[in-house]
């Protein structure tokens, strides 16, 4: 049951988000319902070839087009951008190459969409095509042609080897060593709202950009660097958001070019995107093969564990890098692993780039990690629940690469799906077609550093107290959906004794709002609650020290509750909240306080050791059970309980809806998304459609039954850990599990679909396997690994050898290629 | 930039738009949905794939939904459109709305005003729907970010009201077991 913690007036509770009555009148201004007067559209050509070089372009009968304001191209916008430092090889518009089909080569600016669509038209460009690699594995046979001049060997983007002690020792003590190959295929946000943008140039030399992204400062960024303009003169807005899920988290073409536009022609200048290049712009899961062997002991206790994946990361890096991190990165947190390697590799292939999806690189190993175990349990005779929980890592520990693991609710959380979902008289037990499974995961309330290099806080807030008695909350934080403003106001309006509805919120304006790196790894609650909350508390100081001697009674009496200021120990002594700040402004003048806030120091000192710290990691365990059709291999989820760790709910409402949206989005990848494509026909995308993609309709949703754990943690805000991506986790595993439950197969590989489930189905009945999935990891050049004894083989979190590193991965070759 | 004008063709169409008799020219080729949006600055009415295919759009057209993005402006002469502008009534939310705030059936709110109408029309039909009926009536609508369930509570909670009762959601759907 969560949180109506004791004493607490706002936190905890459900309460209707701060912005939901302009959510539900239609009241909320997405990027695209901007308009301005004099407003040019913008629309891009994108490549019709998967990989090319550009031979020529020719504008000309585009530009003498009536109506048709301004035509860019490459040279126009020549610089290099990209999320990563490490990254940085995109280009506003294709300069010379073409990496994937859809990859932008010019833009247009006209009077309107229609005049700028028909402009495309006559734009003719050149192509030499190139070689075009579809898949990982093609990337491996074929390191030429290169895609980029840059990245580890071939078409090889990035190689990862990490070594925490010696697991081939580990695997001889154990009683079982098994290995898996699992696969899991790439799908995509599919957010609602098609990327839009808004760029309005000014004759004082300001640029202001209006977006759909969840990281305005990171646009801010990119923009200053291939626009050439001092930051100072560009103000990044960043619009709520109509769903992001990670696709609106890089800086876009789109975002630079009508920017470019704007300072062209100077006129404001819009762009939405069409659903189509919506699928383009991706930065989606990353199609992943995975290989993973354990050693355990009889009683499922793991001795080492080995982990490789091989990531198919598309035309660009986008946040590749860190994908291919993650991938390895959260193993460790859920169950004790005493020796653990890890090998990955992400390729370049010629398709959208991949990136950050909803769980970031860790859905992946989750499945097949779980997966893995549940097949362990049955081959060591152990329920997959009591194999878990024999086995979980011990709250406020190290594990073996070096991540902090606060408060840790698994154990409860097991606990409740088990009882929850009728475990013991259903597994194993169902009748034949019926079946329930495991699963269970962990995730970030944050990612410990930031995406480039610097000592800053990852997050502020600034307070302005009105004499009238209100209060604003300046943050850069980024409202996606997810309730990040909401939470601002419930943290102020909690320290403060407010009713959220008296506090206004300004966020993602990097003109008015201190800096918040983002709305991504399930950051803002912990990150800025906290900043939030050192803000309210220095304004309540402020508050208490002028009330208190006013009324001549002691600070730490005034008490602040129902828009009231009070002595405890009289409480009709006091005022009014708006009076405290009278009170407070006559005294020392305007009130205004800030807040910032700084995950704690990561313990890992070796290269690679940036991804994976957080300062508190949540759990989730789910139990789904399912009903399969033998006959036709359809596979459906009637129900499936879900318990969550989220520390203390902020708004228990809020956290209902990241975990049943969670499970939902989890659904559609375990069963149907897939980003497919032609890979004999010019690597074109199968599917660019809302129709053709196939994603769960109110007629695939399954029940969902939810517990929240509260297992407050001491570095989130009253508690609060993450809650938004985690959920996503253990839903592959749970429903991958309970599909062998119950007609006795394994799918070892997502989507499970129905051709997949009839072709085990009926390979079983022929005496085969009763398996569908990979059946290789192909050879990779591997470099030397980075060996790091772990904590108990006396490690201080630094390597044996001299590939010492301060901290952190991403920082490491910072600037451009 | 020295061509001949494009010939000047709007198209000029009298209709009822949330109650309200208006009159509006826009090129013919335009959809409701663009219409709406462009040329009567009702921006409520969200895109999410100009297709047919999300449902995002829903307008009730003639008290039936509709997706606007299908339905050409000029087929709307002299009929009657809803959005989710016209559903409150003043300052008070419809309780549809009431009940979608309340439990988060919005998060991102870009499908929102697409599942308000479509469940406004349901409710229209069937003020006590069973939990099927209202997904078979919001099949056609994609939500990404709720997984459906705060919306199915929602309608039930806004129906309930609708039929005068006083009703309160569980204790369950907004702090769990």
């Amino acid at each position: 049951m969560g949180g109506r913690s004791e004493g607490r007036r706002v936190i905890g509770r459900a309460l209707r988000k701060i912005d939901a009555a302009a959510k539900v009148t239609g009241a909320t201004k997405f990027a695209d319902d901007l308009v301005l007067p004099r407003m040019l559209y913008a629309k891009l050509l994108r490549s019709p070839h998967p990989h090319a070089r550009i031979m020529r372009i020719d504008t000309s009968r585009a530009e003498s087009l009536d109506g048709v304001a301004a035509v860019l191209t490459g040279k126009d916008v020549p610089t290099p951008f990209g999320i990563l430092p490490v990254s940085q090889d995109e280009h506003a518009l294709a300069p010379d190459r073409v990496r994937f089909v859809g990859d932008p080569v010019a833009a247009v600016a006209a009077v309107t969409e229609d005049i700028a669509t028909a402009a495309l038209d006559l734009i003719h460009v050149e192509y030499q095509p190139l070689q075009a690699i579809a898949s990982a594995e093609d990337a491996l046979k074929h390191p030429e042609p290169r895609i980029h001049d840059y990245g580890d060997t071939g078409n090889l983007h990035k190689l990862v080897h990490l070594e925490f002690g010696d697991v081939e020792e580990g695997f001889q003590e154990a009683d079982l060593v098994r290995e898996d190959l699992l696969f899991y295929e790439g799908s995509t946000h599919l957010p609602m709202e098609q990327h839009a943008a808004l760029a309005e140039w000014a004759p004082d030399g300001k640029i202001t950009v209006w977006s759909a992204t969840q990281t305005p400062h990171y646009v801010h960024r990119a923009l200053a660097k291939v626009l050439d303009l001092p930051a100072s003169r560009i103000r990044v807005i960043a619009c709520p958001n109509g769903g992001g899920f990670g696709g609106k988290s890089d800086p876009f073409n789109h975002e630079i070019v009508v920017a470019k536009l704007a300072m062209i022609t100077g006129r404001p200048v819009k762009i939405t995107l069409t659903r189509e290049e919506v699928f383009y712009c991706h930065r989606g899961r990353h199609p992943t093969l995975m290989w993973v062997k354990t050693g355990v002991k009889r009683d499922g206790s793991i001795t080492a564990m080995h982990f490789k994946s091989l990531l198919d990361g598309g035309g660009y890096g986008s946040y590749g890098v860190a994908s291919t991190y993650y991938t390895g990165a959260l193993q460790t947190v859920t169950y004790q692993i005493p020796r653990y390697k890890f090998q990955g590799a992400r390729a370049f292939t010629n398709k959208p780039p991949c990136g950050p999806k909803r769980g970031h690189g860790t859905p992946q190993p989750r499945y097949a990690l779980e997966v893995h175990l549940d097949k362990i349990a049955e081959q060591l005779g152990l329920d997959p629940a009591q194999l878990r929980l024999r086995h979980l890592v011990p709250p406020y520990t190290l594990t073996a690469n070096y991540l902090r693991v606060g408060s840790m609710g698994l154990g409860p959380c097991i606990q409740k799906v088990v009882e929850g979902s009728d475990w013991k008289d259903k597994h194993k037990k169902l009748p034949y077609g019926r079946g329930v499974g495991l699963a269970c995961s962990s995730y970030l309330s944050g990612a410990g550093l930031p995406i480039y290099w610097n000592n800053m806080p990852h997050s502020g807030v600034q307070l302005k107290l009105d004499r009238g008695g209100g209060v604003t909350v300046f943050c850069g934080s980024t409202e996606i959906g997810q309730g990040s403003d909401s939470v601002l106001a419930y943290v102020t309006a909690e320290v403060l004794g407010l009713d959220p509805l008296d506090i206004r919120v300004v966020t993602a304006d990097t003109d008015l709002t201190p800096v918040d790196l983002g709305s991504y790894s399930s950051r803002v609650t912990l990150m800025t609650g906290n900043a939030a909350l050192q803000a309210a508390e220095r304004a309540r100081d402020i508050l208490a020290t002028h009330v208190a001697a006013k009324l001549a009674i002691p600070a730490p009496h005034v008490a602040f509750a129902d828009g009231r200021v009070f002595d405890t120990a009289d409480p009709e002594t006091g005022m009014s909240f708006a009076e405290a700040v009278q009170t407070a402004e006559a005294a020392v003048g305007t009130v205004g306080t800030v807040g910032s806030y700084t995950p704690p120091q990561s313990a890992g000192r070796y290269r690679g050791a940036g991804v994976g710290p957080s300062p508190a990691y949540s759990y989730s365990a789910a139990v789904a059970e399912v009903e399969v059709d033998p006959e036709t291999g359809i596979v459906t989820v009637p129900c499936i309980w879900i318990a969550h760790d989220v520390g203390q709910c902020i708004n228990a409402a809020a956290v209902m809806g990241q975990v049943e949206g969670s499970i939902y989005m989890g659904l559609g990848e375990a069963l149907m998304e897939e980003m497919s494509y032609r890979e004999n026909r010019n690597v074109v995308h199968k599917i660019p459609s809302m129709l053709e993609y196939k994603s769960p309709t109110t007629l695939e949703m399954c029940d969902v039954v939810t517990y929240l754990i509260e297992d407050p943690d001491p570095n989130g805000p009253f508690g609060a850990k993450e809650v938004g991506q985690g959920p996503l986790l253990p839903v592959a595993p749970a429903i991958a599990n309970a599909v062998y439950d119950a007609v006795g197969v394994r799918i070892d590989e997502i989507p499970i679909t129905p051709e997949k489930v009839l072709r085990a189905i009926k390979g079983r009945g022929k005496g085969e396997a009763g398996r569908v999935g990979p059946t290789r990891f192909p050879d990779i050049p591997w470099p030397e690994p980075i060996r790091v004894p772990p904590p108990w083989e006396g490690g201080d979190g630094r390597a044996k050898d001299s590939q010492r590193e301060p901290a952190g991965a991403l920082r490491t070759r910072v600037g451009d290629r | 930039m020295a061509r001949s004008n494009p010939k000047i063709e709007r198209a000029h169409i009298a209709l009822v738009v949330n109650g309200e008799r208006t009159e509006v020219a826009f090129a013919p080729h335009k959809t409701l949905l663009e219409v709406l949006r462009e040329d009567l600055g009702l921006t409520g009415t969200k895109h999410g794939c100009e297709l047919g295919e999300c449902g995002t759009c829903t307008v009730l057209l003639d008290g039936q939904p509709v997706l606007s993005c299908l339905v050409l402006g000029l087929a709307c002469e002299g009929r009657s459109v809803k959005t989710v502008e016209g559903m409150a009534r003043g300052p008070e939310l419809h309780p549809l709305q009431r009940a979608f705030a309340d439990l988060g059936a919005a998060q991102c709110g870009y499908c929102t005003p697409g599942f308000l109408l479509a469940a406004e029309a349901l409710l229209a039909e069937h003020p006590k729907p069973a939990r099927q009926e209202i997904k078979d009536a919001l099949a056609g609508n994609l939500c990404r970010c709720t997984g459906y369930l705060k919306i199915y509570e929602a309608v039930e909670l806004a129906a309930a009201w609708m039929r005068g009762e006083s009703a309160a959601p569980p204790e369950e759907t907004l702090y769990g077991r």
